[in-house]
């Protein structure tokens, strides 16, 4: 479970100071499924980084499963984002030298695994996401809705408690996007904790809760 | 903290990154890691080699490899038919060549001297008087003859002159040493030592580095020599000895102090008769390619770190994902290590097999022939290692420090590519 507490996050560009976020409080409950919308500079990918442990906010708290995540040193914020997190971007954010299964295994070889068990969870996860069969192909060999599931899969392979996703459909086409969709529907399903921003309804729909934001406030949080 | 899963992912990476990068570039970077190590290792070889060369020149030409001369109070060795009686018998020896050295001057064209104010066309030399069967098992001395010929044993007033005492040769005037001119085979020289004057031919010029031990020196049969000296005995100035291969020369020294031949001689090792001048020549030619190597060093240290720099600096949003998907910075900058490790490695593997399988044997065969000496490599493997070692350290080094650079800027940051 996370907890949002009066969040609020400011960048300084020289003397200039801009407050991106104006005191935001939520709550996300395990299992649950979360669109956060917005129009572009509302701060909406700003939540979610600073939830997901990417940023560090200004003011204010956040707590996941209880823990206040502003004591925590690098480290800790590291293991959370490897064994806890998972994070789907907008851009794929695959590396090119790697293939979808090495990239999908890393983490899982991060977290201890040895190599021979991370491919096969890395395989699994990618037959998962219907690329059983593209799993040493490079990014470059692969469609941009291709680089999207990969990322899905290296996201979910470790069973994460919680997938972030940024805006994971922007650089889709519509077939693409609805695979993407299709995907998370599922994981839903099956009871992961998905917390994704978008800008389009279409895809909002997909989510059980809509949290909507403008000017750095919550102006609306509706359940469907 | 340095973890072995942080080795484990570090390597994972840099493998693939170096397994997937161009080519060309790969290929570029581990040519600047050969040029490197062949620049630590040959120019100091060559340098150092410059000095072997002429230290060598003095083993060959001169000492052998120990050498039993007179005592400072002395011109000549006391009981030598003995000293010299007594290492024929020995087994250690392999060629024994006993020389009457004495100093005079030499003149050349004095007949077409017509001026007595004219400056005459003369100079101080060292004469030495030797077998010349013997003296060229010893150096190999008939070799080295540039003009006309070598002597026989059966010659009469006639010599073998070094180059640097002929001014077609020399380098030029020299503090002692004014060079001859035009004196070639068959021009006669006057020769004076003690007083005693004897006239004699140019048979053979002797063509030998300036730095060779008998680039000055004037060659006659040793009889001879004796004659113009006026010894009525067999007292011999030097004795060197060129000991059978296998025998230890400091042994072999000590075992002839112990038989009584130092009571009336020096008797000293190739080692311990290099004159010190070579010896700090040497060091010096050591110092400047220990100099030239370290800017080669530097300049390898700059060349990865900044390879590493650009490749970490354009993978800085790669870098900003690997930790963001909980990746260890620790094992980025393992990653990078390793990348360098290997720059460094195939460079190095590469410059060994340069360097043992063909330049030192070929320059060992066929040496640079430089005008001071002929210059070999020398690179002892436990140098060369040392310089690998100081090499992939450096390498080491310069591409942790770039990476590490990256690695510590803010995450988000990095993948965002905001500066």
């Amino acid at each position: 479970m996370i907890d949002v507490k009066d969040l609020v996050k400011t960048f300084k560009d020289g003397p200039i100071e801009t407050r991106v976020l104006k005191g935001i409080s939520l709550s996300v409950k395990d299992g649950e499924f979360i669109a956060i919308m917005g129009r572009s500079g509302a701060g909406k990918s700003t939540l979610l980084y600073q939830m997901s442990l990417l940023d560090e906010a200004t003011s204010g708290r956040i707590h996941i499963n209880g823990r206040e995540t502003h004591t925590m040193t690098e480290r800790e914020k590291m293991y959370f984002r490897l064994a806890e997190f998972g994070y789907v971007f907008q851009d794929y954010a695959l590396l090119p030298e790697l293939t979808a299964l090495e990239n999908v295994a890393l983490p899982l070889l991060m977290q201890g695994m040895g190599n021979v068990a991370a491919k096969e969870k890395a395989a699994e996860a990618l037959t998962r996401v219907g690329l059983g069969t593209r799993l040493n192909n490079l990014p470059s060999q692969l469609s941009g809705g291709e680089q999207q599931r990969v990322s899905i899969s290296r996201a979910i392979a470790h069973a994460p408690g919680v997938l972030f996703a940024d805006e994971p459909t922007a650089n889709l086409d519509k077939e693409s996007s609805a695979t993407v969709m299709d995907i998370f529907k599922e994981l839903h399903k099956g009871g992961q904790t998905i917390i994704m921003v978008t800008h389009e309804d279409e895809y909002a729909r997909f989510a059980e809760r809509i949290i909507k934001i403008d000017d750095g406030r919550i102006i609306s949080d509706t359940r469907a | 903290m340095l973890s072995f899963t942080n080795i484990r992912v570090g390597f994972f990476l840099a493998v693939r990154q170096v397994r997937r990068a161009n080519l060309w570039a790969t290929s570029l970077i581990v040519f600047v890691m050969l040029l490197t190590f062949l620049n630590l290792v040959v120019v100091t070889g060559l340098l150092v080699g410059i000095v072997a060369g002429i230290s060598n020149q003095f083993r060959v030409q001169e000492t052998g490899d120990v050498i039993i001369s007179a005592l400072e109070t002395k011109t000549y060795i006391e009981n030598s038919p003995q000293i010299l009686s007594f290492l024929q018998t020995l087994p250690q020896p392999d060629v024994i060549s006993a020389r009457y050295v004495t100093s005079g001057t030499a003149e050349a064209n004095y007949f077409e001297r017509t001026d007595l104010n004219e400056r005459p066309n003369k100079t101080g030399v060292s004469i030495v008087g030797i077998d010349p069967v013997i003296e060229n098992q010893f150096s190999g001395l008939s070799r080295l003859v540039g003009e006309g010929q070598y002597l026989l044993p059966t010659d009469y007033d006639t010599i073998l002159i070094g180059s640097q005492l002929i001014d077609r040769y020399s380098f030029g005037e020299q503090p002692g040493l004014t060079p001859l001119r035009n004196v070639y085979p068959g021009t006669r020289i006057r020769l004076t030592v003690n007083g005693h004057t004897r006239e004699v031919v140019v048979k053979g010029i002797l063509d030998v580095p300036a730095n060779s031990p008998l680039a000055a020196r004037i060659f006659m049969p040793a009889t001879e020599v004796r004659q113009l000296m006026g010894r009525t005995d067999y007292a011999v100035s030097e004795i060197a000895v060129l000991l059978t291969p296998g025998t230890d020369a400091p042994t072999f020294r000590d075992f002839l102090k112990r038989s009584g031949v130092a009571d009336n001689a020096k008797v000293r090792t190739f080692e311990d008769a290099i004159p010190n001048g070579v010896a700090e020549v040497q060091n010096t030619f050591a110092m400047i390619g220990n100099a030239i190597g370290s800017i080669g060093l530097a300049v390898a240290a700059i060349t990865i770190f900044i390879v590493i720099f650009i490749n970490a600096i354009t993978r800085r949003k790669f870098i900003g994902i690997l930790k963001g998907i909980g990746i260890s910075g620790q094992a980025i900058e393992i990653s990078y290590i390793f990348q360098s490790l290997f720059y460094a490695a195939i460079g190095s593997a590469f410059g060994l097999g340069i360097l043992y399988g063909f330049l030192v044997p070929y320059v060992s065969a066929h040496p640079i022939v430089l005008p001071i000496s002929n210059a070999i490599i020398v690179a002892p493997v436990d140098g060369t290692m040392l310089r690998i070692g100081l090499l992939v350290l450096t390498t080491v080094i310069a591409g942790y420090l770039p990476s590490r650079m990256i690695v510590r800027k803010n995450t988000l940051d990095s993948i965002l590519g905001r500066n």
